[in-house]
């Protein structure tokens, strides 16, 4: 089997429309949630970091690409066409192109959306970010809950083994809209300040957005600086509850277990956890029960929720690209908004941007549906 | 690596008409809308699992489908049963996505539900038919313009060549509020369909 790498990456959120620039903001502990006070999503102000459509359609109109977008497309676009520049990757049949996303343009389901009721159709959102940029195959739309982005990674990686592909680009997105944020509200699970993931006192979710995008090559002449190798990665359902994680952290053990194997490395060699960390009183706890039952307690940890808010379909990716840079910088990056542990087992949580060596880390996410996915990487050596 | 495969079985669903391996096993002939004909032939067929009727459409499309296929396994839920679950359609989730927006259009008429909210997502389906077999397996939805042969073959042969699975229930269970079809296959080291591309597209056809 080739060593497939995680390469040429971008990140269009509130903390930025490149993934130097919203590293340094991580860096700076500066986070892109905020109080949003928007009746047309809604009654109560929320917590939320959204990205400013102004600095949006401007920076998108550099790009020289026509055509009737929606909000989410001209993210993904803006995204992924960096990424293509950077790659100098000419687009041919050997070229895929994965999308992910829970949502999609589903604000087109408002009956006051000036967009057809056709652009609903994630595949439609397909066919629209493979003609806007060239590619020549159809895309692969992920739509897997919450572990769409980092699960899209290991597909990427598994269809350039099969031999699909030499090269496949993916590019994340969900938006905030009045869909996502009723649907959570009337779980009760959002809370009313900026989210605290494994605190004592967190208080439920924010949601927010972005768009990711990343290059998974096999080709050596490909990788930027900060590029990593596919180590292993494996998914695995609960079995359990469609709205709720396992009590005893069941998917999320496997999952990791099952990229163990395939990487050949021990648990030891993990630097750096990468988690999901919503800051629900479900989630965090299953974590760290998960986390202990691998024996996982010591590596240093961080959610990145406190930054972006929960990103649904794109968080995976977004989270492994900031991941990749920690490598890159050998830093670890503070778990925005915690304080004093309110779990039921030890996490060694990051509470301080930290210098430190690391060759290898670990991403993991959780989603409704019972879905749970691991992804190591490591440097390139 | 070079490890055949077969497609041991494979159901589908459409027309008011459920068939195993080719066998017609359910039909109705009333004109029937889709829950309803879902409903009387899950009915039919005495599976007690009273929440399949809590359940979305495209769950009870993906769900019964699923079970006219695993049910012949005979899966011990105590023991490991590796078996991936890779699902695609058109529409996503889109019947129940129009009934939570149509829940929050109108601010005088507004009962956004969790119950309802929790659909939105084309692989709770997946999450459905995990807990009914207990299957900590491999998931992926994807959502493809029209039934794609070629990425799920692949797909699916990467699952069982890397032994991520044992086993691969796959295909396309669609569901857009009006309009069903479900087809999809169990791959396995069993069998006499040889698992290629063109056998995949010539069951899909039939």
């Amino acid at each position: 089997m080739n060593k497939i790498y995680a390469s040429y990456n971008n990140i269009i959120s509130s903390l930025g429309f490149d993934s130097e620039i919203v590293v340094q903001n991580i860096q700076d502990k500066n986070s892109g949630l905020q109080l949003i006070e928007d009746k047309a999503i809604l009654s109560q102000p929320f917590y939320s970091s959204i990205i400013n459509s102004k600095d949006l359609y401007a920076n998108f109109k550099t790009l020289g690409i026509e055509g009737d977008f929606t909000r989410l497309e001209h993210m993904m676009i803006s995204s992924l066409s960096k990424v293509i520049g950077e790659a100098k990757i000419p687009i041919n049949n050997r070229v895929g192109l994965i999308i992910s996303t829970t949502k999609g343009n589903v604000d087109v389901l408002d009956k006051n959306s000036r967009f057809s009721k056709e652009r609903a159709y994630l595949s439609v959102l397909g066919r629209v970010i493979k003609e806007a940029l060239g590619f020549k195959k159809e895309a692969i739309v992920v739509s897997n809950a919450c572990v769409s982005g980092v699960l899209s990674i290991a597909i990427a990686k598994r269809y350039i083994n099969q031999g699909v592909y030499d090269n496949v680009f993916i590019v994340s997105g969900d938006i905030v809209t009045e869909f996502i944020i009723t649907g959570f509200n009337s779980f009760q699970a959002l809370s009313n300040e900026p989210c605290k993931p494994y605190d004592k006192n967190r208080s439920g979710v924010n949601i927010g957005e972005v768009a990711a995008s990343i290059l998974v090559t096999k080709d050596t002449n490909a990788l930027s600086k900060e590029a990593v190798v596919v180590l292993g990665e494996g998914s695995s359902n609960d079995a359990n509850h469609i709205s709720g994680p396992s009590r005893t952290g069941e998917g999320l053990c496997r999952s990791v277990k099952s990229a163990i194997k395939e990487s050949n490395i021990t648990f030891n060699d993990i630097d750096y956890i990468s988690a999901h960390g919503t800051a629900t009183l479900f989630n965090d706890e299953t974590e760290a029960i998960a986390f202990n039952r691998l024996g996982l307690n010591k590596v240093p940890l961080n959610s990145l929720k406190g930054y972006f808010g929960h990103t649904l379909g794109a968080s995976g990716l977004v989270e492994t690209i900031v991941g990749m840079h920690s490598l890159q910088n050998n830093t670890l990056y503070t778990s925005l908004g915690f304080s004093e542990l309110g779990v039921s087992k030890p996490l060694n949580i990051i509470t301080e941007t930290t210098s430190r060596k690391l060759d290898t880390f670990l991403k993991t996410a959780s989603g409704f549906g019972g879905c749970n996915t691991a992804v190591l990487f490591q440097k390139v050596k | 690596m070079n490890t055949k495969y077969y497609i041991k079985s494979f159901c589908q669903i459409k027309d008011n008409k459920i068939s195993l391996n080719k066998s017609v096993i359910y039909k109705n002939e009333d004109t029937l809308d889709f829950l309803d004909f879902i409903k009387t032939a899950y009915r039919s067929f005495e599976i007690n699992y009273p929440k399949f009727f809590k359940m979305d459409g495209l769950s009870k499309l993906a769900f019964l489908a699923s079970e006219v296929l695993l049910s012949r396994e005979k899966i011990n839920t105590e023991e490991e049963n590796n078996i991936a679950i890779v699902f695609s359609n058109k529409s996503s989730s889109l019947d129940t996505d129009k009934k939570h927006q149509e829940s929050i259009q109108d601010k005088d008429n507004y009962y956004p539900s969790p119950a309802v909210f929790v659909y939105t997502l084309p692989n709770i389906c997946i999450g459905e038919i995990s807990i009914k077999y207990k299957l900590h397996s491999e998931n992926s939805f994807f959502i493809f313009d029209s039934f794609n042969a070629e990425y799920l073959l692949e797909y699916t042969k990467s699952l069982l060549s890397t032994n991520k699975a044992k086993e691969v229930l796959c295909g396309w269970v669609e569901f857009n509020g009006i309009e069903y079809e479900a087809f999809l296959y169990l791959v396995s080291k069993e069998g006499t369909i040889a698992h290629t591309k063109q056998e995949i597209i010539k069951l899909y056809n039939t």
